[in-house]
């Protein structure tokens, strides 16, 4: 699965790179225009594609199998009897989808550093505020965005987390983590109901560009964490409660 | 005098009862193993037995009743119980994609009792106690049931346990490995290891267990040690007689339920009613011709039948 997130800014730079064709600014995804004048653009682009879909999307298959893998293989009798405290196995299965989430946000900042390093020059990036800052900083910029997305891909874990506690196909537990999250994407751009917008899961998932600017802008980041934070309380709990009363059938 | 204080029963319920939604799949049942029995659970498929087991061990929460295992309450005490309680239930459970040897490291690192600096030494014993030491690098999607079955008991011998909870210990096994699984169950059982094996196989429970229980519908119909449970059965006998009816009349008078068939006389015997010696007595006495006179014990089969129903329907 890692390696499908590495081919996002590959097939990306790659795409830029064939088509010899300047990008007009305001063309296809935000900073694509830039990928051809500076390559570490690329990674700032892939985050934004892939932000959206196909994070949650691989965020979902790895929470969805996390209870419900176990449960559908069996193997989860055999953990619980070996014996594992069944608090502790959720704490033990979160903190593996958390990993995945590092793990997959590395890999595609990474790559897209790479690649675009390869393929196109490197130089001093312009702010989104106009300022231009220089390579190491720009680097700094680019971990603070791996931190801003894997903490959004954090309510999102537990989410899955909880919804694989409820049956043993885990395929149905990684779908409906996927529809709810692009539920919550639909919901966030409606404006009628733009009063639960500050409280849907992916309002402030695109929010890393704040990153981008100088002087440099945290309070997103904040407000994100606090929101996420608020959903791994909420359906960490759900998880326990339905977790450590759930008869082991399977 | 210093003694480790066993408990006289490794696993004892009282009115342990489960239900899903209005069906009681196990009834108020009153299970007593005795510390180093090997104990026969026998019952029908869907009878709750296994059910019995998932809620012994944790797995099923209790609906009513009480439950210990090692002495240690069900489910409060379980951390303390299940170290010491090997177990395969409905069947071995493994990561496909990973080899047996890598499966055993994976349960056993699950298990914080687990010493991780024997843990390799341990693997390999109990790889070794199921014969799969060659087989033990290769992936488990590879293997046959019997060596799933094999690794699954070999994961139950990880640690030196008190207990063996062995639901169908040899589903899937050939002639062979059935008998090797058997010789296996009574080597555990001579270093006084409890074992407790679910089964409907009766001919293997008959062949390696001191104490049976057998349960129908959710209910205990029988309990005891295989001596105490032979000796209260009934006989069935059977004589051929050219003087049917005087046969009949002298069996009756002595308060014995018989049938004829041509010259075949058969009749129940129920236990401690009357010796069989002491019929074969009377009709020679009464000069009744008897040209042939058999007693038969019933088999565990007949008796399994007897108290669980015949035919499919026997479990809802």
């Amino acid at each position: 699965m890692l390696a499908t997130i590495s081919l996002i800014p590959i097939a990306l730079s790659i795409a830029v790179k064939l088509s010899g064709a300047t990008v007009l600014p305001g063309q296809g995804p935000p900073f694509l225009d830039r990928v051809s004048h500076n390559g570490l653009f690329v990674a700032f682009t892939a985050m934004v594609v892939a932000t959206p879909l196909f994070l949650p999307l691989t965020i979902a298959v790895v929470a969805g199998d996390t209870i419900a893998g176990e449960a559908s293989t069996g193997t989860l009798r055999y953990l619980l009897i070996a014996p594992v405290n069944r608090a502790r196995l959720l704490v033990v299965k979160f903190v593996g989808a958390a990993a995945f989430s590092i793990a997959a946000v590395v890999t595609l900042l990474v790559t897209g550093i790479v690649i675009g390093s390869i393929l196109f020059p490197v130089g001093p990036v312009t702010l989104l505020s106009g300022n231009v800052i220089s390579i190491p900083a720009t680097l700094i910029r680019i971990l603070l965005i791996g931190v801003y997305v894997t903490i959004s891909l954090l309510g999102l874990s537990a989410l899955g987390l909880f919804l694989s506690t409820l049956t043993v196909i885990p395929v149905g537990a990684m779908a409906a983590t996927v529809i709810v999250s692009t539920v919550m994407q639909i919901l966030g751009s409606l404006p009628q109901v733009a009063v639960i917008h500050p409280y849907l899961l992916s309002y402030y998932w695109l929010g890393f560009a704040d990153v981008l600017r100088n002087p440099l802008s945290l309070s997103s980041l904040w407000s994100n964490s606090l929101l996420q934070l608020s959903y791994i309380v909420i359906f960490g709990a759900l998880s326990y409660s339905r977790f450590t009363s759930k008869d082991i059938l399977s | 005098m210093t003694q480790t204080l066993e408990p006289q029963y490794a696993i004892s319920t009282s009115d342990l009862t489960k239900t899903f939604g209005s069906q009681r799949a196990v009834d108020a049942i009153d299970l007593r193993v005795p510390t180093g029995s090997v104990f026969g659970f026998l019952g029908p498929n869907g009878s709750g037995k296994t059910t019995t087991i998932r809620m012994l061990l944790g797995l099923a929460t209790i609906s009513s009743g009480e439950a210990t295992l090692l002495g240690h309450p069900v489910p409060s005490g379980l951390g303390a119980a299940l170290p010491k309680v090997g177990a395969l239930v409905e069947g071995p459970a493994f990561y496909p994609y990973l080899s047996g040897r890598d499966n055993l490291f994976r349960f056993d690192s699950a298990n914080r009792d687990a010493d991780s600096k024997t843990r390799a030494v341990r693997v390999d014993a109990a790889l070794a106690r199921v014969g799969l030491t060659q087989a033990a690098g290769k992936k488990v999607h590879a293997y046959s049931l019997g060596m799933k079955q094999r690794l699954g008991i070999a994961n139950a011998l990880l640690q030196p346990r008190d207990l063996l909870v062995l639901d169908e210990p040899t589903n899937g096994l050939d002639p062979q490995g059935t008998r090797e699984v058997r010789n296996l169950i009574r080597s555990l059982a001579s270093e006084g290891i409890t074992i407790f094996i679910s089964s409907h196989l009766l001919a293997e429970i008959e062949q390696i267990c001191t104490h049976l229980a057998v349960m129908s519908r959710g209910k205990i119909v029988a309990q005891g040690s295989v001596e105490d449970l032979s000796a209260s059965q009934t006989l069935k006998l059977t004589l051929v007689t050219s003087q049917t009816d005087a046969a009949l009349e002298l069996l009756s008078a002595a308060g014995i339920d018989a049938v004829a068939d041509g010259n075949e006389v058969s009749a129940v015997l129920l236990p401690n009613q009357i010796e069989p010696e002491r019929i074969v007595e009377m009709l020679v006495l009464a000069k009744v011709g008897v040209r042939s006179f058999t007693v038969q014990a019933p088999t565990l089969e007949d008796r399994f039948v007897l108290l669980t129903g015949e035919g499919f329907e026997v479990a809802q």
